[in-house]
């Protein structure tokens, strides 16, 4: 039964990829900016975390929490610092605007607090459960669990509430939403707010399921969740969630078949071929391109 | 015959200003600090320059520059400390592999545009990277051990046979072809320039002055190892370009020499030098998105008495 363990760790790991790659799709789908900073969002995330738990005495949900308001802030400070002045400038400015801000984020934090790991208090429970012969551990359950849940909050939101349907319609049409009445820079605000939210929870979830945290931590997992949204289509909500999975689950597999050297290269290579093959991800549609 | 004025120019120019610096190396006027940094220099110039023919010229934003570095400093330290040819050998097989690896990754690659090349070259340096990583024949993690054998001459004049290829490619039929995909691809189409033929043609040529740039960096330090060619020396090739100005390749050449002089003097604290790095890349897109010389070349303070600019 090593299979499903495996499976249970890849979906594990498949569950912070996605709850990183809702955010990029997000911010995707409503200005058309891959977040480089993103990734960096869900390291400040861990840290503030680790920084409640060990500073203050928290358990993990009060954390979680902590964590999460702090990242929303923080996201929509880079928003209106950054982004916002970008909106007309052209794709290239911004990516690469997103890039500094990144770097700025990354050795800001190392300046301030030194580049040394930190290791994360143990706050969940370890139990380990027996089914049909795989050990699973309770961490995994209660990680998947928390991720399940904040994805079913985020589609609630999004499905259910006025700011969900004002980001809809913003990512759908931005002049026609403006001329519709809706405030298209607090929906953007919102839409930050929220994607940097669910980094910072996925900040605090690695950090208690995988112990260590160092300020370099989200730039290859940045990158993967990128590489998620783009393979469930980016834009989509429902992608990236099964793109985060599914990637979590290739990068186990590789593992376990003891190629775990080559673990990154999986996750770029799957990268290439959706770009090549369906640029438009697994649940995208095909569009043609105008003049 | 005012292009071919240009050229000599050019070249006493070059002549003179190789002659001082070797004068003065010779005289021990710069000690072995500053020629490193000359050293340096010169390789960051070709990088920059020849992402500039990516980015600036072609406008296809490449991000996975390192890659191509890495591919021409492991290739040429195959040649000289594993099969023991001269370096001269090192150099040009440097260029031809990191092409090669240019067109094996522009052809698929290039039909992508803007945000998903990016992404797809930065997949595409990782893959590069991970798998030096993974060759024991090249010392894997550990790295391989490199003899000393760059020179200013072989720096200087590899950096000049790059400037040289680059700004006549630039000035030629092919260059201007690039040059209209940069401004509006679907018109260049439609103009019935091949699109996807000068794509490959300008990352192939960037890759293969990349290559030989990674093999003078190879040949430069007594060690190559992976961790040297992340991403985050990709980024360090996109400032010079980018801060120079998209489109000046005077532009690259001064963001590199002056970035380098800069990151030689913070080299004990790399990470004040990161967030200068960052702070800079995000004041000048924000504020001067065209980046210091925009698309404008230092040539053109002296081109304007004659009000002759038709040739540009």
């Amino acid at each position: 039964m090593e299979w499903l363990q495996q499976l249970v760790n890849g979906i594990s790991l498949g569950s912070i990829y996605a709850l990183i790659a809702l955010g990029y799709t997000m911010v995707y789908g409503i200005i058309k900016l891959i977040n480089f900073a993103h990734g960096d969002v869900f390291m400040v995330g861990a840290f503030i975390g680790f920084y409640a738990i060990t500073g203050w005495g928290l358990g993990f949900f009060p954390a979680l929490i902590i964590s999460m308001v702090a990242c929303a802030l923080f996201g929509v400070l880079i928003e209106r610092i950054a982004y916002k002045r970008l909106r007309n400038a052209t794709r290239i400015a911004a990516l690469i605007t997103a890039i500094g801000v990144s770097l700025l984020i990354e050795y800001g934090v190392i300046y301030i607090r030194g580049a040394q790991l930190e290791t994360y208090p143990s706050v969940l429970p370890t139990k380990t459960f027996d089914v049909f012969g795989a050990q699973i551990s309770s961490k995994s359950l209660l990680i998947l669990g928390v991720s399940v849940g904040l994805m079913l909050i985020l589609q609630f939101i999004v499905h259910k509430t006025k700011t969900g349907k004002a980001m809809r319609a913003v990512s759908h049409d931005m002049d026609a939403a403006r001329l519709m009445g809706i405030n298209v820079d607090r929906t953007i605000s919102a839409t930050f707010a929220i994607g940097s939210a669910l980094a910072g929870a996925a900040g605090v979830i690695f950090g208690a399921y995988y112990t260590k945290i160092e300020p370099l931590m989200g730039v290859i997992p940045g990158l993967k969740a990128f590489v998620a949204a783009v393979l469930g289509g980016i834009g989509i909500i429902p992608g990236a969630m099964v793109g985060g999975l599914l990637l979590g689950v290739v990068e186990t597999i590789v593992s376990a078949m003891g190629y775990s050297l080559w673990r990154d290269a999986a996750a770029f290579i799957i990268l290439i071929l959706i770009l090549i093959f369906k640029p438009a991800g697994i649940f995208g549609k095909n569009t043609k391109e105008k003049v | 015959m005012k292009k071919s004025k240009s050229f000599w120019v050019f070249l006493i120019l070059s002549a003179l200003t190789f002659g001082v610096i070797q004068f003065l190396m010779n005289t021990g006027i710069i000690d072995d600090l500053y020629s490193n940094m000359i050293i340096l220099m010169a390789i960051n110039i070709m990088l920059a320059v020849s992402l500039h023919l990516v980015i600036g010229i072609t406008g296809q934003f490449s991000i996975g520059h390192a890659g191509f570095l890495a591919v021409g400093a492991y290739v040429s330290a195959i040649v000289t400390m594993k099969l023991g040819l001269p370096f001269f050998v090192a150099i040009l097989a440097a260029g031809i592999v990191a092409a090669l690896a240019g067109l094996l990754v522009g052809i698929p690659t290039l039909r992508l545009r803007g945000d998903y090349l990016a992404i797809a070259t930065l997949g595409f340096a990782e893959i590069i990277r991970i798998v030096f990583l993974n060759i024991d024949y090249v010392g894997g993690a550990a790295g391989m051990q490199v003899n000393r054998l760059t020179t200013w001459t072989w720096a200087f004049v590899c950096l000049f046979i790059t400037i040289l290829v680059i700004v006549n490619f630039t000035n030629s039929r092919h260059g201007r072809a690039a040059i209209s995909i940069r401004e509006n691809e679907i018109a260049a189409d439609a103009m019935g320039i091949n699109t996807t033929y000068y794509k490959v043609a300008a990352f192939a040529l960037g890759s293969f002055f990349a290559g030989v740039a990674g093999a003078l960096q190879a040949h430069n330090f007594y060690i190559i190892q992976p961790t040297n060619f992340g991403f985050l020396k990709s980024f360090d090739i996109l400032i010079y370009v980018v801060l120079g100005g998209l489109g000046s390749i005077s532009g690259s050449v001064i963001a590199a020499v002056f970035l380098t002089i800069i990151s030689t003097y913070l080299q004990d604290y790399p990470e004040t030098r990161m967030i200068i790095y960052s702070l800079v890349l995000v004041i000048v897109m924000l504020y001067r998105p065209k980046g210091l010389m925009g698309t404008k070349e230092i040539t053109d303070l002296f081109k304007r008495k004659g009000g002759n600019n038709h040739d540009k």
